[in-house]
């Protein structure tokens, strides 16, 4: 039964890390830039759900679409002023960029935050659920809820929405959307800024479960690396099956081994994908 | 966006090797004037320049990003250290160690990247995995000390024992300044040579490279190893000079991130890139940390720190070493990167999945 516990957050955890990554993923498959500051925009949107619920004592999931719409607008900024003038230049262009933004957003959030962890103290924190034996925290599956529903949004967007389906276009054929008359910078500041809503709203859900400091941000960033690839970028199943991946490896890791060496087990799984699936579990064939 | 063909073949203006004896020497005459700080700074710059010149011939020259070297410091700085506390062997010797696994680790990861076709952004995203896994396995690895640090005894800074590399500061500084130039001779003998040709080609357009008959696989095998065990060497330093080492920052991501730093801003794929980009980042950090200091603001220095990088990298897309080059008559062959990938070019390479599956 305490195993079946362990599982049950590992998969719930990972539902939270799955909806981090498809920012991360989202952006990858349509601008093909890989965004070396994904953790520090995690860490961003957590600090932002932190000073709302500091300031005005709002509960961390209903700060999460706040936090999902600025980071929204501050991507789109970023894409449309700074990013899209490196689309057509080499990888580690790209990487400096992405580095240096990635430095700046740390130091200004030391600057603005201090280095101390902060949390938030909620009055359902140690509320659990019991099923027939099985506990399963409170916060747990309301932070996996909160993914879920994020999930189901970005899909739904892409499936239906009119400017979805334009970005898919894109996506499938640079040349083409472009030929048919869509406006490709504008739709790239869209995706962008929709990838920095997903991990915005992941890093609100995530301070539901973790305490918060500006140092994470490097874990969260290569987390997300492992999850997308784990699960095949591009691909918005792959980052879900991936993330809950991750959370179970991590969860059974820390429980059978060493907490300390959880991410070991998520690298060897990294590792192990690259060369044996290099196009991830759910990625298409190229 | 290809320099013109000539430009390759170029000969060298006369005033750059005025320029590189007149460097030299005042490098070797630095000790005489300059004081303790400006003396450990000057090693920090040595330390960054050749750590980026041993980068750079991967992605610089063979167009292979790797963002996993500390890795390779970790290797050189362990295997030898390890050997000196437990049995102690000179480092010399536990360099040829450290080099040698290095290298067989760079050819592992490269050979089972380069077999089963993971390039671009791929790879370099395995070369991290492979250098954090590494970081964590050490954590608890007992016998280099595992998490709690691997200490060498205090060395006495009287007296040099270059055998054992127990001295003052400036005997570091001399060995890490040949170390700079050996490998500046190196990178010019490699580019003048049939592989530095055959790397260039396989970074410009690695399709065409193997329609020529270019043996691709072995030609980056022999950039990663290379590098691999030139990186080595400064890990073996880094733990002589510094006498402490954990997991926690030798393995950083953070370190194989600085390291490549100065062959980016200095110029890619340049020879005296790196070394001029080495002067710059440790002289800016240096800089800035002096300067904020007084204000007391944490993370002010790194804020800014990212902003210069920021505003170089829109500014000189190729580095600062080709425009000063070219600016003072130096010449700055052999050429850099592309610093466009042709739209063709892009298309194809779509994050470099790989084309057959294997």
């Amino acid at each position: 039964m305490l195993l079946a516990n362990i599982l049950v957050a590992g998969l719930l955890t990972g539902a939270v890390y799955a909806l981090m990554a498809l920012g991360l993923s989202v952006i990858f498959g349509v601008i093909r830039i890989v965004n070396f500051a994904h953790g520090e925009m995690m860490v961003l949107g957590m600090f932002g759900a932190w000073a709302l619920n500091r300031f005005l004592h709002l509960d961390p999931l209903w700060a999460m679409p706040l936090v999902a719409a600025a980071l929204f607008l501050a991507g789109y900024a970023l894409q449309r002023g700074l990013i899209n003038r490196f689309v057509a230049r080499p990888e580690h262009m790209q990487f400096l960029l992405m580095l240096a933004i990635a430095i700046m957003l740390t130091s200004a959030m030391l600057m603005g935050f201090g280095p101390d962890a902060r949390n938030v103290q909620l009055d359902y924190a140690f509320d659990s659920y019991d099923l027939g034996g099985l506990l399963v925290d409170k916060v747990r599956v309301l932070a996996a809820g909160g993914a879920v529903a994020g999930a189901a949004l970005l899909w739904a967007f892409f499936r239906f929405a009119r400017t979805g389906k334009a970005i898919r276009a894109c996506a499938d054929n640079y040349l083409g959307a472009q030929v048919v008359g869509l406006d490709v910078k504008r739709l790239y500041a869209i995706t962008f800024g929709i990838g920095a809503a997903c991990v915005g709203a992941a890093g609100s859900l995530m301070l539901l479960l973790v305490d918060v400091h500006p140092y994470l941000a490097t874990d969260y960033t290569l987390l997300a690396f492992i999850i997308v690839i784990v699960g095949g970028l591009g691909s918005l199943g792959g980052a879900l099956l991936g993330g809950l991946l991750i959370g179970l490896s991590e969860a059974l890791s820390g429980f059978f081994i060493d907490p300390s060496m959880k991410s070991m087990f998520s690298y060897g799984l990294l590792i192990l994908v690259l060369l044996v699936r290099p196009q991830g579990l759910l990625g298409r064939r190229l | 966006m290809r320099a013109p063909f000539s430009s390759l073949f170029a000969g060298r203006p006369r005033r750059a090797p005025a320029a590189l004896a007149l460097f030299v020497a005042a490098m070797a005459a630095m000790p005489l004037v300059a004081g303790d700080y400006l003396l450990s700074v000057l090693i920090l710059v040595l330390f960054a320049a050749y750590l980026a010149q041993a980068w750079n011939i991967m992605m610089g020259f063979a167009g292979l990003l790797s963002i996993g070297h500390a890795l390779y410091i970790g290797i050189g700085a362990y295997a030898s250290a390890a050997l000196f506390v437990h049995y102690g062997t000179s480092p010399w010797i536990g360099m040829l160690a450290g080099v040698t696994i290095a290298a067989l680790a760079g050819a592992a990861i490269g050979a089972l990247s380069f077999r089963f076709k993971v390039g671009g952004v791929y790879f370099a995203l395995l070369t991290i995995a492979f250098a954090e896994f590494t970081r964590i396995l050490a954590d608890h690895f007992g016998w280099i000390g595992a998490s709690s640090g691997l200490f060498l005894p205090v060395a006495n800074r009287a007296t040099s024992d270059v055998w054992h590399l127990r001295g003052a500061p400036v005997m570091f500084y001399y060995l890490l300044l040949a170390a700079v130039l050996a490998l500046l001779a190196l990178g010019r003998l490699l580019l003048g040579r049939r592989i530095g040709y055959y790397w260039q080609a396989i970074r410009e357009d690695e399709e065409a490279a193997k329609a020529l008959g270019i043996d691709v696989f072995r030609c980056k095998l022999a950039a990663v190893t290379l590098s691999a065990g030139l990186t080595a060497v400064a890990g073996v330093f880094h733990a002589f000079y510094y006498n402490n080492l954990y997991p926690e920052t030798i393995f950083a991501i953070g370190r194989s991130v600085e390291l490549m730093l100065p062959a980016i801003i200095g110029g890619l794929g340049t020879l005296f890139g790196p070394i001029l980009g080495a002067f710059l980042l440790t002289g800016l950090s240096e800089a800035l940390t002096n300067a904020t200091a007084d204000w007391g603001i944490d993370g002010l220095k790194q804020l800014l720190y990212g902003l210069v990088l920021a505003i170089v990298v829109v500014l000189r897309p190729d580095g600062i070493w080709p425009w000063i080059a070219a600016r003072l008559g130096l010449g700055a062959a052999p050429h850099p990167p592309a610093s466009r990938v042709p739209p063709s070019a892009r298309e194809r390479s779509e994050g470099a999945l790989p084309q057959g599956q294997p």
